[in-house]
């Protein structure tokens, strides 16, 4: 399977790339020796089911868990040595359910997106100021932008954590379950506005999702995960089969595509009546 | 194109009140600043015998040592006045800081338990050597304070889901009963020496230490400063440990350079003033209320504020039964308490 997988990278350049990456205790790492190259400019969405090792990938592939083998490479560069701010500058995270401070409001939250790019010297500028408003304009917060980010609804705030992630102005930006808990219309635009990031504006994008039907609906890089290793990867007409939910979800459903988007979709289907249900079933009678 | 045209009016207004409130908090300082002198003023002018504002200011700037006033001012209160100040600030500056690093809105230095070290520490050493050496008060502090700190967080990284904001508020309030009761042993045990001790140990400003005022002093004002600037960090750390380091935090640096800052901030203040409760929690929660949450604001606005209420608070101490006086400690509490229960109403409605 690694050959694949390193075939398939040769097609497109990548700039972040795990090596081999161990995360977690000697005894049951959650993540085992895997190898992965993010697509540049690309979606990529990570899938699996719970404690498959998505988020722990997103996380080592973000430095915020030191792998115990193998190394993240950012631009060449080992990514857990090198300065923390300088990666900040090139690598932008959105960690799973993050909290705004009470009070604070949006325009406070997306300023602090400017973190990396400031000191003390060097502290607020007309630059910090435009990346800001750029970045609150394209994730459509900026008409609320000195409400307290703890009065909007669940979308809003989600917005305006993907605004301030936006205004660190990195090229890669990393998003672990950014659609959680969120209403599906509000899913799907999240997701709208994730895939506009990366073919209009050449950001490369690297997202864990729960909702298969959305991975395969905007990924243009479906990766699967089960037990800590890379089971597929690829385009999502190649991987998003029924055969390959089976394997890595133990799931029973049908692929088909809408007519309309030309879009995959999943529909579980009943698994097949289990022997020894059939045999209860005889002893009652 | 009126679309367009709206859209933007309708940004630059939001940019022009953000700059207005950034306007505004920059405002508020040196009107704060002014608030405080006055405060300073008013405080040196009562006590026992009051004294007329201009006597105060004469005294401060054309020092006439054959005036008995001009010698009260100088000897007695000005160094209370101060003493004040110091502790006020810190404390305050100290609450704010272990509010916004633990995402924990009860965080003070007394609650999580320094405070109770420190005092601890320093009973502990004037009980062993009967006296300490003055110089040594604020690191005996500094040291029951920082040991302290490290229990505390190991009983609640112990805990069962870590150090969350309740295991830590628990390890604190369980580990400042333990000392407390020790100090009681410790008094039952050694009447003599703890008399000496009684008041200071109720938070007293009393006491004119002005030999420790002038070893705490540069400390103190060295922690002032580098919780200013680590305020920005401490802001974007209140957002979540993962948050700030995908921001390019050194998470874990940073609570170190905190820990310490707050430690040498309560150190000093017990060492000037023994353990005065309430300042810490009460007033970075008055100025959040009035500033919001960028700690770049709540740093330099917790220390004038907090200020400006120890002063307040001594000033009463003094007046309420003159000429007694009532220890400082107890009104920090009896005009805290009831401040810090209206705002968590008026927050609930």
């Amino acid at each position: 399977m690694s050959e694949s997988i390193s075939s398939r990278s040769i097609h497109s350049s990548s700039r972040l790339q795990g090596e081999s990456l161990t995360v977690g205790y000697d005894a049951a790492p959650i993540l085992n020796d895997v190898d992965f190259q993010v697509p540049d400019g690309q979606v990529t969405i990570l899938v699996g089911p719970n404690g498959s090792g998505k988020s722990t990938l997103l996380k080592a592939l973000a430095r915020i868990l030191t792998p115990t083998e193998g190394q993240v490479l950012l631009d060449g560069q080992d990514i857990h040595r090198s300065k923390t701010r300088e990666v900040a500058k090139k690598l932008g995270l959105l960690p799973q359910g993050p909290v705004a401070p009470e009070g604070l409001t949006v325009r406070e939250l997306v300023a602090q997106g400017r973190f990396p790019h400031q000191s003390l010297l060097r502290q607020w500028s007309s630059e910090d100021e435009r990346a800001v408003n750029d970045a609150m304009t394209v994730a459509k917060v900026i008409d609320f932008a000195d409400r307290p980010v703890d009065g909007l609804s669940g979308g809003q705030r989600q917005r305006c954590w993907i605004a301030m992630v936006l205004a660190q102005q990195t090229d890669l930006v990393l998003l672990d379950e950014p659609t959680t808990f969120l209403d599906l219309k509000v899913q799907v635009d999240l997701m709208e506005l994730l895939v506009q990031l990366a073919h209009q504006m050449g950001r490369t994008l690297v997202v864990v999702l729960h909702e298969l039907n959305l991975a395969a609906a905007y990924a243009d890089t479906l990766v699967m995960l089960r037990d800590g290793a890379i089971m597929q990867w690829g385009a999502p007409s190649d991987v998003f089969t029924s055969a390959n939910l089976k394997a890595v979800f133990d799931l029973d459903a049908h692929v088909i595509r809408d007519p309309h988007s030309k879009r995959l979709i999943c529909v579980p289907t009943s698994a097949p009546e289990p022997a020894q249900h059939v045999e209860v079933g005889v002893r009652i009678a | 194109m009126t679309s367009q045209v709206s859209h933007n009016a309708m940004s630059s207004s939001t940019a022009d009140s953000a700059s207005g409130a950034w306007l505004a908090y920059s405002a508020g300082l040196p009107v704060m600043v002014g608030v405080l002198a006055v405060m300073f003023g008013w405080h040196i002018a009562v006590g026992a015998k009051s004294l007329p504002l201009s006597t105060v200011l004469n005294a401060l700037v054309q020092y006439d040592p054959t005036l008995f006033d001009h010698m009260i001012i100088r000897d007695l209160r000005l160094p209370r006045a101060i003493i004040a100040v110091l502790v006020g600030a810190a404390l305050s500056v100290a609450g704010a800081l272990m509010q916004g690093v633990t995402r924990n809105p009860l965080a003070e230095p007394g609650i999580l338990g320094l405070m109770a070290g420190a005092s601890f520490a320093v009973v502990m050493a004037i009980g062993v050597f009967q006296t300490v050496p003055t110089v040594w008060l604020p690191w005996v502090a500094a040291f029951g304070a920082m040991v302290t700190a490290v229990v505390v967080w190991l009983i609640a990284q112990w805990a069962p889901g870590g150090a969350t904001p309740l295991t830590l508020t628990l390890a604190g309030a369980a580990i400042t009963a333990f000392l407390g009761a020790l100090i009681s042993v410790a008094h039952l045990l050694n009447q003599e020496t703890f008399e000496q001790l009684r008041v200071w140990l109720a938070g007293s400003l009393s006491g004119r230490r002005v030999d420790v005022l002038s070893v705490a002093a540069p400390w103190l004002c060295l922690a002032l400063g580098l919780a200013m600037v680590l305020s920005r960090k401490v802001t974007v750390l209140a957002m979540g440990d993962d948050v700030a380091r995908g921001l390019g935090v050194r998470t874990g640096w940073l609570k170190v350079q905190v820990l310490l800052c707050v430690v040498v901030l309560t150190a000093c203040s017990v060492a000037l003033a023994g353990p005065l409760g309430f300042v810490g929690l009460v007033i970075p929660h008055v100025v959040r209320l009035f500033i919001g949450s960028d700690y770049r604001w709540i740093v330099p606005y917790s220390a004038l504020v907090g200020a400006a209420y120890l002063l307040g608070v001594d000033i009463i101490a003094r007046l309420a039964l003159r000429p007694q006086e009532i220890a400082t400690g107890i009104m920090t509490a009896m005009v805290g308490a009831p401040l810090f229960i209206h705002l968590v109403r008026q927050r609930a409605s």
